[in-house]
């Protein structure tokens, strides 16, 4: 993108691409989503009318970096929102912050109507706000069904005394496998399903988790770059999966990179940049925000302005 | 040279008292590195302090050995929630410090002056196990050919050999159970379990305390079979030959301490007894080897074997060489 190139012309090249975009038809959760969404003013912190995700002045520093300061961020219920910005913009830590993998030093924030600022992880998981990490987490020497049957929440037989006495558990466990296989089944992972976890390919390992997180019942799923070091073909078929998890009913919030599969799934995108939310909005917002495009670019070059035209 | 003396010995050494009581504690162990990837590097510590729960307790305090027996599984409980409090949320090498520190500590706070009225020291308690050899029920010497067994020897042997099985069997159903899964899930990713809703902290103390217990039953069981306790019986490398046995059987298989422990006991009783007889016989000079030296020289050859052992079967006897082809880290 040259400098001679006109501020309009470029507003205008991206609206050609949102144009293109907005022509595949949309699913009856993205549909509802933006249903929900469409009052809602493309502002930093702005107000969400059914927020699941509630946060306010969470802050974390490393040494003197601030690496996370976001003043309030609300997560619309039934959405796809993603996170974006530049590396080390704090994306992956509020992720870590909120879901209790990290103290923050300041902050509070609540999940469905309930405050859980500083609850340990496997608290907030319970209440159903599950996590899948950016470096993928299989669990190496358990078979692909044990890692999705781990998800289970409540099972009896996962009390040290109960755990001897088989009948105790048994029927529950009998229930636990035949839903952990319908997930299996359904992130095409059926083949796999007695081998170790460790000799699945990154791309069955990033379905893995995810069938995994599902199998928490989770009402929010929170995916850190789900479709980092994975082919084309399967981001089409983890995108798939993805937004039919939202059709469903879940929250998802990503961290992503790639612009294409943000923009084409994303109901709403929060955009990060030196830790706190710079922009907001709809996908059509942020393409022609001009503070998303100075942080992703650096400010010599991005759009200038016109009285730098001018000049 | 009698190779016939030799392979009994040994044999001996492979099934008897001593083999059990190994394979018992390297059970605990097992669970918690082989199930729950803790790192125990302390181990003896928890032998010490049954051990000593059942010497003082009859010794010092005049109680039944039974009671005795019950106040040393208690100290073992004890000893895991203090290693463990502090350090189970932290990661798992802080543990290994904790654990092997703990134990030498254990160990000189035992034999200290200060503990002496009640630990006897440096010298140790003797002769308290006599009701758990009243209740012997065997009266006489059991010969298998050329292998001899007294009565006192088969009635320990029974009792820790028994515990080995029984131990084993509640492992076995353990790891068997969601529980197990769990456990299995902590040793591979702690922060994956975490984000799955489990309480990694809690199943890793559940972890060290039963696997403490199981250690320090073996530790009670060692003081009534020699009728004797000593600090310096307690030391570091008992917890190494534990990991010796422990991987050599197989880490994170049911039987794997079992066969581990006969395998070592038979290889340090077969060399140990190969040597004295050799030397013996003049079959190697005595300039080469001399009687004191066998002890020692016993060991480089166990551990020389332990090394072939690992180089041909890095998994261990039982283990499964699919597990080590995963990139695991």
């Amino acid at each position: 993108m040259s400098d001679e190139l006109s501020n309009d012309a470029v507003v205008e090249s991206r609206e050609e691409i949102v144009a293109t975009d907005t022509e595949q038809h949309p699913s009856a959760g993205a549909e509802r989503a933006a249903a929900a969404l469409a009052g809602v003013a493309p502002e930093p912190g702005v107000a969400k009318p059914d927020a699941i995700l509630v946060a306010d002045d969470v802050s974390k520093s490393f040494g003197g970096v601030r690496a996370v300061r976001v003043d309030h961020l609300e997560v619309q219920r039934g959405t796809i929102t993603a996170l974006i910005g530049p590396n080390g913009a704090g994306k992956s830590t509020f992720f870590n912050l909120v879901s209790g993998f990290d103290k923050p030093d300041s902050g509070t924030w609540s999940f469905d109507g309930t405050d859980i600022s500083g609850a340990p992880a496997y608290r907030i998981a319970r209440r159903g706000m599950v996590r899948t990490f950016q470096l993928t987490k299989a669990l190496m020497r358990l078979t692909v069904l044990e890692n999705v049957m781990l998800g289970a929440t409540e099972q009896r037989g996962e009390r040290m005394l109960a755990a001897p006495l088989r009948w105790v558990w048994k029927g529950q466990e009998d229930d636990v496998e035949e839903k952990a296989r319908a997930l299996v089944e359904r992130f095409r992972l059926s083949h796999m399903a007695h081998e170790f976890a460790g000799i699945c390919s990154g791309g069955q390992r990033k379905l893995l988790e995810m069938a995994r997180a599902m199998m928490v019942d989770p009402a929010m799923i929170m995916l850190d770059e789900p479709m980092a070091g994975v082919n084309p073909a399967l981001v089409q078929s983890l995108l798939g999966h993805i937004q039919r998890l939202r059709d469903e009913g879940t929250t998802i919030v990503l961290v992503e990179h790639d612009m294409d599969v943000i923009m084409s799934i994303s109901d709403w995108i929060v955009v990060f940049a030196e830790g706190a939310v710079i922009a907001e909005g709809r996908p059509d917002d942020i393409r022609t925000n001009e503070k998303v495009i100075e942080a992703y670019l650096g400010k010599r070059r991005a759009l200038p302005t016109a009285q730098e035209n001018d000049a | 040279m009698n190779f016939m003396d030799v392979l009994s010995n040994a044999l001996r050494g492979a099934f008897g008292a001593e083999a059990a009581i190994y394979a018992l504690a390297a059970v605990g162990l097992n669970l918690h590195f082989g199930f729950t990837g803790l790192l125990n590097f302390g181990h003896v510590g928890f032998m010490l302090v049954g051990a000593y729960g059942v010497a003082v307790s009859v010794s010092t305090w005049g109680l039944s050995l039974w009671v005795g027996l019950l106040i040393g599984i208690g100290c073992s409980i004890v000893l895991a929630l203090i290693l463990g409090i502090p350090t189970l949320r932290l990661r798992g090498d802080y543990l290994a410090i904790a654990t092997i520190a703990g134990a030498e500590v254990l160990r000189y706070f035992y034999r200290s002056d200060w503990a002496a009225p009640i630990t006897g020291g440096v010298y140790g308690l003797r002769q308290f196990a006599n009701e758990f050899f009243a209740l012997n029920p065997y009266s006489s010497n059991l010969e298998l050919g050329p292998l001899l067994f007294s009565a006192r020897n088969l009635w320990v042997m029974t009792v820790g050999w028994s515990l080995v099985v029984l131990t084993s069997l509640l492992v076995y159903l353990l790891v068997h159970s969601p529980w197990g899964r769990v456990l299995r899930a902590v040793r591979e990713d702690e922060l994956a379990a975490r984000s799955l809703g489990k309480n990694v902290y809690a199943y890793k103390m559940q972890s060290l305390v039963l696997g403490g217990v199981i250690g320090g039953l073996a530790g009670a069981l060692i003081a009534i079979a020699t009728q004797s306790v000593n600090p310096d019986n307690f030391n570091p490398a008992v917890t190494f030959y534990l990991w010796a046995i422990m991987i050599l059987g197989g880490a994170s298989r049911i039987l794997g301490p079992i066969l581990g422990s006969i395998i070592f006991w038979f290889l340090a009783t077969f060399l140990d007894s190969f040597l004295r007889n050799a030397t013996a016989s003049g079959l190697i000079s005595p300039d080469v080897i001399s009687g004191p030296d066998v002890g020692a020289l016993r060991f480089v050859f166990v551990g020389l074997c332990l090394l072939l052992l690992m180089i041909y079967r890095p998994a261990g006897i039982l283990g499964d060489p699919k597990e080590l082809r995963l990139d695991v880290r």
